[in-house]
């Protein structure tokens, strides 16, 4: 295992420090067509910059929960979060980055490695709590979950044998403890319901 | 019952007595569905940018949803110009439009185009409609989202499978939008700061926008600068909010604003932003605009709310709400010193223009101010002409000026005051318009005679796009590139065509004899009135200067 690879695990807690620009917006919208485009649209048009946009189900089928990642002072994350609550689409707003919050990306890395490499590579995928998911004749493909520091880490490790493709989820996120970001609007709960 | 036919009943249970629209393949159902009701009329226009325009000048003056209906593909394209006009100036519009049948969309089919995704970023909201059981509470959706909070256009787009599919029709008597919540009351703590702070102000300046007008408050705003001793300025969507000749009343603020108006903004101590939005032609420059003073701003959409400048109170509410809860809360303060600098200002830099060189358009608008007692339903196209409405006609009664504010579409007049004038609401209905703004859309004068409209079209000629003229002779060193006009039809003979009196007005005696005639007779007329081209509109804030530094 390279000393680079040790550093940058050790690196990315001092990293996120300077992320505090960065916030994340947990976004419930209804799950219906279209939803996507309008909340990207108005990102573009109002000249937002999105750093990450995940979406997926939640535990109510009609909803759907969107975790998008925006860098910018408190202003500007005010604009945001008030032009968003304008898409009636939009059912609830949270920035869960101003609370304690668990978060995580998964990422696939397609490396460089020929037979003699393998074993360092393997290394390294233990450090991180990575995992082998497939493997060619000089390529190893690795499987590596966490937040957005540690992958970054990861990443970095990996640089020096050479990736050959690499793709993010981007972020999910949520509140630690027993506290909910929708507030119950998901499971059509009402609010102290929890 | 069709889905089609469900839509007519939908419309006859909103209310809804005129839609504008323009048939085609896609949206025949609905049209013969139409066919059957006697409730609702259809106003036949000549171009869909006519109906969209119609059903938002029926809206201004109304209040009420104005409705319109296109076919698809290039039906729905016409409408885009007029929805964001909608869309910018908040006016509640519910749009419908054909589509091409389900299991034809996504297939380049003939007059296929995707008018939700184009319509995206300028309704209010908008649905493509793939399951006609859905149709009805679509329908009440989308007149609640137009017609409340911060009102705007909704678009439903309507494939033809859908139309003509088989529903049991229910209307449903409430809306469910679980992401669609306005604030209504404002917050009784910041209310009650409010009052105080205004309790302490001795500078206070009310700056009035459209939100007056779309929350039916103008009764609030009146009582609230009585009870206060404020000063009154509108934007330029306000105007009509406040009785054009109260002592209080300090016009239209902004880059062609009066000049007390904006240093009255420039010397107070407190800022009451009442439904408006801080938009660049008002504020101008960051900084120095109204640089001493506290910042109240009361506005239904939060977004609004520090986009531009710091706010010291937001408060968000409905605005007709908020002032009466507010208004008893306060109590009248000696402001005597204010209102005479106020005086002072009015004295020392009136509007005003120099009646000399020909006939001058601001004195036509004074002299229709004068013969209608500021009481007539004004539209306006868009340019020199609509700044001079602007300045020289004083409104006296809410929803009396329509005009687009925000886009600034050119060819918005003709068709809007169409709109205006099947509202039907007893008031006479002027048209004051450019001869460049006229162009683009005089195809309408087909549909006022249709309809029988006694609108009275006041173009304002100078040969010229007069606004961009201006603006080549201030920026650009008096180069007039594509300004001018070496052609134009005679519009008195023009009208002649469309069996519309016709009348050249080029005198100031032209103007005594012939407005008073032209306004009493009882159907359409056409007055093109000759005015010098090198006229400007004044006072104007030069690029980069704050609004106390107007030149007039």
């Amino acid at each position: 295992m390279n000393v680079a690879a040790i550093a940058s695990v050790m690196n990315y807690w001092v990293e996120e420090a300077f992320w505090g620009m960065k916030h994340t917006l947990s976004v419930l919208v209804e799950n219906k067509p279209g939803v996507l485009v309008r909340v990207a649209g108005l990102f573009s048009r109002r000249g937002f910059n999105i750093d990450s946009l995940t979406v997926g189900r939640t535990e109510n089928p009609d909803v759907s929960r969107m975790t998008i990642v925006v860098e910018g002072d408190d202003k500007f994350i005010e604009q945001v979060t008030k032009q968003l609550h304008k898409l009636i689409d939009v059912i609830k707003i949270s920035d869960i980055s101003t609370e304690e919050y668990v978060d995580r990306d998964l990422v696939l890395i397609k490396v460089a490695a020929e037979p003699s490499q393998r074993v360092e590579i393997m290394q390294m995928t233990g450090v991180f709590r990575a995992r082998v998911v497939d493997l060619g004749r000089k390529t190893i493909t690795l499987e590596c979950t966490g937040n957005e520091g540690k992958i970054n880490a990861f990443e970095e490790s990996l640089r020096p044998y050479g990736i050959k493709e690499l793709v993010r989820t981007g972020k999910v996120a949520m509140l630690r403890g027993s506290k909910l970001s929708g507030e119950g609007e998901a499971t059509g709960r009402k609010r102290g319901e929890e | 019952m069709t889905v089609a036919e469900a839509i007519v009943r939908c419309l006859e249970k909103e209310g809804v007595k005129v839609v504008f629209g323009y048939p085609g393949g896609a949206i025949l159902p609905v049209y013969d569905a139409l066919y059957h009701t006697s409730e609702i009329k259809h106003v036949l226009v000549r171009h869909e940018q006519g109906a969209v325009h119609a059903a938002d000048g029926y809206a201004r003056v109304t209040g009420k949803v104005g409705v319109c209906m296109a076919t698809s593909g290039p039906g729905a394209t016409n409408l885009v110009t007029g929805i964001a006009n909608a869309y910018m100036d908040s006016i509640p519009i519910v749009l419908f439009t054909g589509q091409v049948p389900t299991s034809q969309i996504g297939t380049d089919s003939f007059q296929e185009v995707d008018i939700t995704g184009i319509t995206l970023p300028i309704t209010k909201h908008n649905y493509l409609v793939k399951n006609p059981n859905e149709v009805p509470s679509i329908v009440k959706n989308a007149f609640h989202i137009a017609s409340t909070g911060r009102p705007g256009p909704v678009l439903i787009d309507l494939p033809k499978d859908v139309t003509t599919a088989t529903i049991d029709f229910k209307y449903p008597t409430t809306v469910k939008l679980r992401g669609y919540k306005p604030t209504y009351r404002g917050h009784p703590y910041k209310i009650r700061e409010v009052a105080e702070i205004i309790r302490k102000s001795r500078k206070p300046v009310i700056y009035a926008g459209g939100g007056i007008l779309s929350a039916n408050a103008a009764d609030e705003l009146l009582q609230l600068a009585e009870t206060i001793s404020a000063p009154v300025t509108n934007t330029f969507m306000g105007l009509a909010s406040f009785p054009g000749n109260h002592p209080l009343f300090l016009g239209m603020l902004g880059l062609h604003g009066t000049r007390y108006a904006n240093l009255a903004v420039t010397e107070c101590d407190l800022l009451i932003a009442l439904g408006a939005r801080f938009d660049d032609r008002v504020v101008l420059k960051l900084g120095t605009f109204a640089p001493n003073a506290t910042v109240i701003h009361i506005d239904i959409d939060p977004a609004e709310i520090g986009k531009i400048i710091n706010t010291h109170v937001p408060l968000v509410g409905d605005v007709k709400l908020v002032l009466k809860a507010l208004i008893p809360l306060l109590e009248r303060v000696d402001r005597s010193e204010w209102l005479e600098r106020i005086k002072e200002l009015k004295g020392q830099y009136p509007l005003t223009y120099r009646d000399e060189g020909g006939l001058k358009p601001q004195f036509i608008i004074e002299e229709l101010c004068r013969l209608t007692e500021g009481r007539a339903i004004v539209v306006t196209d868009v340019g020199q002409h609509q700044m001079w409405v602007a300045q020289y006609y004083h409104f006296n009664e809410p929803r009396s000026l329509v005009s687009s504010g925000g886009l600034g579409t050119m060819g918005f007049g003709l068709p809007a005051a169409v709109g205006a004038s099947m509202a039907e609401i007893g008031k006479q209905v002027i048209l004051v318009t450019g001869d460049g703004s006229i162009q683009m859309t005089m195809q309408e004068l087909g549909t006022l005679m249709e309809q029988r409209l006694p609108l009275k079209i006041f173009i304002m000629n100078n040969y010229s796009l007069g606004m961009v003229r201006q603006l080549q002779e201030f920026y650009h060193e008096g180069r007039y590139m594509a300004t001018t006009f070496r052609f134009h039809p005679d519009f008195a003979l023009l009208a002649k065509a469309y069996g519309i009196p016709g009348y050249t007005i080029q005198t100031h005696e032209d103007v005594g004899r012939l407005l008073p005639e032209i306004l009493s007779a009882p159907g359409p007329a056409i007055a093109n009135c000759l005015i010098p081209q090198e006229e400007n509109v004044l006072p104007m804030v030069l690029a980069g200067k704050g609004i106390h530094e107007a030149i007039d």
